[in-house]
């Protein structure tokens, strides 16, 4: 059963237009990666499932409901939630504030959610009262993604966690992903970095704005041209 | 010297009580409100409207404690606060939230808030007209403090009012789930549309402290000063620079940028005339955007 | 009769001085995208260059009353020539400070170096006698006719100026280096991609903008044969030429013409129309009417045109 669907959606900014009819699905319970060089489209899709873009031409259906160009702050009541790239925490507020933050259009006690947070990323426990912006780069990705956690989200968009993260902690958040996929979460996840491939079920590769391939992830590994020109191999 | 400090935190307590308005608005709207200044002005001008109503009612004539002004004048902050919230709100639904759907560009607001301000100005002056206007008829009161300094019983009122209503915002922005979420929308506007905020609600606190804080500052530079119709005017050139100082979006920010604001200002008397002060505040503004853009508290990215 | 033909003469020289004003806007707003909330800065520098080097050093008893850093006692044409010049070098000095900056931060910045100018010339007395301003400054071409019709002279003056103006910058934006400013203005990312140093680019814009200005600045000081700081602040030196520019259409020079002869005649005539409508116990006030005018005029255009004037936000978010 596909949670989210993309069904030929055009988008960009202003005259300028990023994706030119791309498509692509999400089964639930899986996790898919979007793997696509710097400037393929990756960020401006994932802007246009949760309503920050509005795409010109194109649907998206989560759960089968229509929220092509739903706003973002409606959007986070459907169940999906969306970690950006850049700009992802609220640095000038503590980590325990920011999992509040996270957990604004909730009305009942999220402190049982919040323990579960910081399991999940026990490094952020010691560090409830620090200011977000004075972390490590790792801790920062954390905390995105745990503030993101705080509605328990059916499913993730994540935007390139890797970013800026020495490869040891890469290890760790993938690790973490596929730990939150076994906790029921489907996650899509959009990367530059292809060791995203291996925690994936299912992945699409996308350049200048269009899909160029799509697969199970061991397919894709496998085949050599798609290794040769999109995997740097 | 020591006077010059102690004077400059009393300016700049006045200085930081206004920008924290600017800077709340600046940071969710990234849209620099020109009309600030000029409420502030409205905000002290309505005071002397209601101060003058009620100066007819006897028990309101006497002084308050050992300041200067009347109880008639001490009443009337309300109506001033409560009018300057409908005028905050006011403007945010006729500009600020038209040009919002636009998508316009935030100079564009900016731009727009300009012409507010003459607005505001222009019905300033046709109503009082252009003489300096008192909250009360002479000083009362004076405190001889150590290492020679002077206080008006009146600076110390000043710095009780500024200072319990900037613990007043801190608490709400602290404690208080809806102030936690201004300050998120605040420090990343985007990040908490994506969380589920919403905004346009979220906005109306914002405009709501920011006009509250805006007549205060405005009634309270009246007390320090005199009432004319130019002085928010020339007051909003230190509140940018206060609110660039402290960064965009930060509150504390803005206090410390006024606290420092104000003291430069009192203390570069000491080596040029007085009325260099808005020229000092500007270099200090310009230095800050040449080396640190993002200010002392400022967001990751400079806008 | 005469009476509103002198009227008109007046209003047309304030008004082309002002249309010089906006088209020197219209080089860095219009063309390059520059947001120069300092105009005044150059007005002033540009007005008291010209007094400066046009005037005589006071002697005598004038020398009690009045203090200036220099005289050159030159004739006009050179007063404005240099006033050009020193607003081009003030102009690159502010550029090299503050061209980096984005672009709401360099709006701001222009307004606080405009107003330091403006605090400086306050202050200094040695340098154009501070507050009390310069007088007496030089007519051009005053000997010509009678005293009562010198204006139409200064008009004719102002207008071929104008014109120069006029067709020099209209040239100026059909030529290679105006289609990189505009390049820039459109968008500045891929204007620096096509290789052009954009910082150079800009820089010149603000220099010759500035140095329209400029003359524009020295044409008004020799109109009103007398200038203070007072005259060089926000509202009549930045603000209602930014207004101008606004309602005459950003972009084109003739819009900056227009704009100017419509605003400054919105603001000059309702002078007379409140005068006479208002009672005499209220005419002090009466004249505050126009800023409520223009700054309701300022907001109705950006709000009927959000996208005219600076186009969309460039930012991802929309609200």
């Amino acid at each position: 059963m596909s949670i989210l669907r993309v069904e030929n959606v055009v988008s960009g900014y202003g005259s300028m237009t990023v994706l030119h009819g791309l498509s692509l699905e999400v089964e639930e319970g899986k996790i898919v990666t979007l793997l696509g060089p710097n400037g393929s489209g990756k960020t401006t899709l994932l802007r246009t499932i949760f309503g920050i873009l509005s795409p010109k031409e194109g649907k998206v259906l989560y759960k089968g409901e229509d929220i092509t160009g739903r706003q973002p702050e409606r959007v986070a009541h459907t169940g999906m939630c969306y970690v950006p790239q850049e700009e992802n925490i609220f640095s000038s507020m503590t980590v325990q504030e920011n999992l509040e933050m996270g957990a604004f259009i909730r009305d009942d006690d999220i402190r049982p959610r919040m323990e579960e947070v910081f399991e999940l990323f026990p490094d952020l426990t010691d560090r409830r009262g620090s200011r977000a912006g004075d972390l490590s780069g790792g801790m920062r990705q954390m905390l995105a993604i745990g503030r993101a956690l705080m509605l328990n989200p059916e499913m993730v968009l994540l935007d390139e966690p890797s970013t800026g993260l020495a490869p040891f902690l890469v290890e760790q958040i993938f690790e973490k992903i596929k730990t939150l996929n076994q906790q029921g979460v489907t996650v899509l996840l959009v990367e530059q970095n292809a060791q995203a491939l291996r925690c994936a079920d299912r992945a699409y590769i996308i350049e200048g704005g269009e899909k160029k391939a799509e697969g199970t992830a061991q397919e894709l590994i496998n085949d050599e041209e798609i290794g040769k020109h999109y995997l740097g191999r | 010297m020591v006077e010059l400090i102690v004077y400059g935190i009393v300016l700049g307590s006045i200085i930081a009580l206004g920008s924290v308005g600017l800077t709340l608005i600046w940071g969710i709207t990234n849209v620099f409100n020109c009309a600030h200044g000029d409420q502030m002005t409205v905000g002290a001008y309505v005071t002397l409207l209601f101060a003058g109503i009620f100066s007819k009612i006897g028990p309101l004539q006497a002084s308050v404690g050992p300041f200067s002004f009347s109880w008639g004048v001490l009443v009337s902050f309300i109506p001033s606060v409560v009018i300057s919230i409908g005028l905050a709100v006011l403007m945010d639904r006729l500009v600020f939230r038209p040009l919002r759907r636009a998508g316009a560009h935030p100079m564009t607001g900016f731009i727009a808030t300009i012409g507010v301000a003459w607005a505001l100005r222009g019905l300033v002056y046709i109503i009082w007209g252009a003489d300096f206007h008192f909250y009360a008829e002479g000083l009362r009161g004076m405190l001889f403090l150590p290492a020679g300094v002077k206080l008006r019983t009146d600076e110390i009122f000043i710095m009780i009012v500024a200072w319990g209503s900037v613990a007043g915002v801190y608490l709400f922005l602290g404690r208080t789930k809806a102030g936690k979420a201004l300050r998120a929308l605040a420090d990343n506007p985007n990040l908490a549309r994506v969380a589920g905020i919403n905004t346009e609600r979220m906005l109306l606190w914002a405009w709501g402290i920011a006009g509250a804080l805006v007549a205060l500052a405005g009634i309270l530079y009246g007390i320090e000063t005199q009432l004319r119709p130019e002085m928010g005017w020339i007051f909003l050139l230190a509140l940018f620079a206060a609110v660039i100082l402290g960064g965009q979006g930060s509150v504390t920010g803005a206090l410390v940028g006024g606290l420092v604001m104000g003291i430069a200002q009192q203390v570069s008397t000491l080596f040029l005339m007085p009325t260099y002060k808005p020229a000092v505040a500007f270099i200090i503004m310009i230095l800050v955007l040449i080396f640190r853009p993002k200010g002392i508290f400022g967001r990751g990215k400079a806008k | 009769m005469i009476g509103i033909v002198d009227f008109l003469v007046s209003f047309a020289i304030m008004a082309s001085i002002y249309a010089i004003f906006s088209m020197g806007l219209n080089v860095h707003f219009g063309y390059t995208g520059l947001l120069n909330f300092g105009i005044a800065g150059f007005f002033a520098i540009g007005a008291y260059t010209s007094a400066l080097f046009t005037a005589k050093m006071p002697t005598g008893a004038l020398a009690a009353y009045v203090q200036q850093a220099f005289g050159l006692n030159m004739p006009f044409l050179l007063g404005v020539l240099f006033a050009a010049i020193f607003a081009g070098i003030v102009a690159v000095l502010v550029g090299l400070l503050t061209l980096r900056l984005s672009e709401g931060y360099l709006a701001i910045s222009t307004i606080g170096i405009a107003e330091t100018i403006r605090i400086i010339f306050n202050n200094e007395r040695w340098l154009a006698n501070g507050a009390q301003g310069l007088i007496g400054l030089k007519r051009p071409l005053s000997g010509i006719v009678a005293p009562q019709f010198y204006n139409y002279i200064y008009l004719l003056i102002v207008v071929i100026f104008l014109l120069l103006i006029y067709f020099a910058l209209e040239r100026g934006i059909r030529s290679p280096w105006g289609r990189v400013l505009r390049a820039i203005r459109e968008d500045e990312i891929m204007a620096a991609a096509d290789g052009k140093n954009v910082f150079h680019f800009k820089l010149q814009a603000l220099a010759l903008g500035a140095m329209v200005m400029g003359i524009g600045g020295a044409l008004y000081a020799h109109y009103s044969a007398a200038i203070q700081p007072s005259v060089f602040e926000p509202l009549f030196g930045t603000f209602i030429i930014w207004t101008m520019l606004i309602v005459g259409g950003t972009g084109n020079n003739k819009g900056a013409i227009l704009g100017a002869f419509i605003v400054w005649a919105l603001w000059s005539w309702s002078t007379f129309a409140i005068l006479k409508i208002v009672p005499v116990s209220f005419q002090t006030r009466a004249p505050y009417i126009r800023y409520v005018f223009i700054g309701l005029l300022l907001v109705v255009f950006t709000l009927t045109r959000p996208k005219g004037i600076i186009g969309e936000e460039r930012q991802v978010s929309r609200f």
